[in-house]
């Protein structure tokens, strides 16, 4: 088998590549021009689809946990958000805790 | 700890020319460490705890600790990390992982693109520097989110400190964090795991819930969070591309139709 090495490797590569073609075009579209509102759509589109997948559609042993406990908790997240003055912190704590609890009472939750 | 709710909201629109910077650190010295306070704390704690997830499961998957800390620091973007050693564990090619990489960090180029001209507004130069392609290896999703809200309103000069204070605290949380993880993997309960990695999709959603009230973006957030899921359903490889690509058109299109 192939040394680990050689996949961190391309991984950063292709990883940076990206970045730096961000950085290469950055210098040549104006900023406030329609093509840029159209690609920070695109941006913002794309991060809210991968973060509603990490939710929705977890890789991992998050696989293993209810798709109703990962819903719930994204709910309570959200709404100790809002009750607790937009606090962050809490939002996150209150969620993850619950995810916790869940599969610590019920290691087989559906 | 919410900094971005004290800021009054303020449209961006208009000649940035005759706008007086209502975020001002006094020096770029001071927005370097305003940035690493701003980053010690919440998003240093919660990406840190994602990284222990990392750090575990690159062992689980037989790296060794030196191959996932060079992930970490060298290819720093968890979705990719973890497409790339899912790929190692499963005894695939080199090339599956440059691709499967490479389709999780698409999203880095749009981001890039619309930070980088914000963090050097007032630069009289249109080519990028060195400077700019090294800071560019620093915009991630927590990052370059705060630096979305909190840069537009702030001294031009101070934007680039202020964003590498920022991550390079939450950089080298993550790297220290992979290392702890990586020899907690046999030490933690399951459950505690599954949590810490459940921590960062829901510190994701939050900091765009932010964002949500700049219809700009907003549009942009809801029809990418709905659509995400369902092309994940037609295409696991390709739907995260789809989703921004035809989320983000649909989104700019509506935009542009309430302007007029």
């Amino acid at each position: 088998m192939l040394s680990a090495w050689y996949f961190v490797l391309v991984g950063a590569l292709v990883t940076y590549a990206w970045r730096w073609a961000g950085v290469v075009l950055s210098g040549r579209i104006d900023p406030n021009s329609r093509a840029m509102r159209w690609v920070t759509a695109v941006a913002y589109a794309l991060l809210a689809g991968l973060i509603a997948r990490l939710i929705v559609a977890p890789q991992g042993a998050l696989a293993e946990t209810g798709l109703w406990v990962r819903l719930v908790a994204a709910g309570i997240a959200v709404a100790v958000y809002f009750l607790c003055r937009r606090s962050i912190p809490l939002g996150v704590a209150a969620g993850a805790s619950w995810l916790i609890a869940v599969s610590a009472l019920m290691p087989s939750a559906p | 700890m919410t900094p971005q709710a004290s800021l009054p909201m303020v449209p961006h629109m208009g000649d940035p020319h005759d706008q007086t910077w209502i975020s001002d650190h006094g020096s770029p010295r001071g927005a370097r460490l305003a940035g690493m306070r701003a980053a010690i704390g919440t998003p240093a704690l919660v990406l840190g705890a994602s990284y222990l997830g990392f750090g575990a499961f690159v062992h689980q998957a037989g790296f060794d600790l030196w191959q996932g800390l060079g992930s970490t620091t060298l290819g720093w973007a968890l979705p990719g990390q973890i497409a790339l050693v899912e790929i190692f564990a499963v005894g695939g090619s080199l090339i599956a992982a440059a691709i499967a990489v490479g389709l999780a960090n698409a999203r880095l180029l749009p981001m890039v693109l619309t930070l980088m001209p914000i963090l050097r507004h007032d630069d009289p130069e249109r080519k990028p520097r060195l400077a700019h392609y090294l800071s560019a290896h620093f915009i991630a999703l927590t990052g370059w989110a705060n630096a979305m809200q909190r840069c537009p309103d702030m001294v031009p000069s101070q934007r680039l400190p202020y964003f590498l204070g920022f991550t390079t605290v939450i950089w080298l949380s993550t790297v220290i964090a992979t290392a702890i993880g990586f020899h907690l993997v046999s030490v933690l309960p399951a459950p505690v795991t599954l949590g810490l990695v459940f921590l960062n999709p829901l510190y994701f959603m939050l900091l765009f819930v932010a964002d949500l009230a700049r219809r700009e973006r907003g549009v942009a957030l809801v029809i990418g969070a709905v659509l995400g899921p369902l092309l994940h359903l037609v295409s696991p490889d390709w739907g995260l591309l789809a989703t921004g690509l035809i989320g983000g058109t649909l989104a700019y299109l509506i935009v542009e139709q309430g302007r007029r």
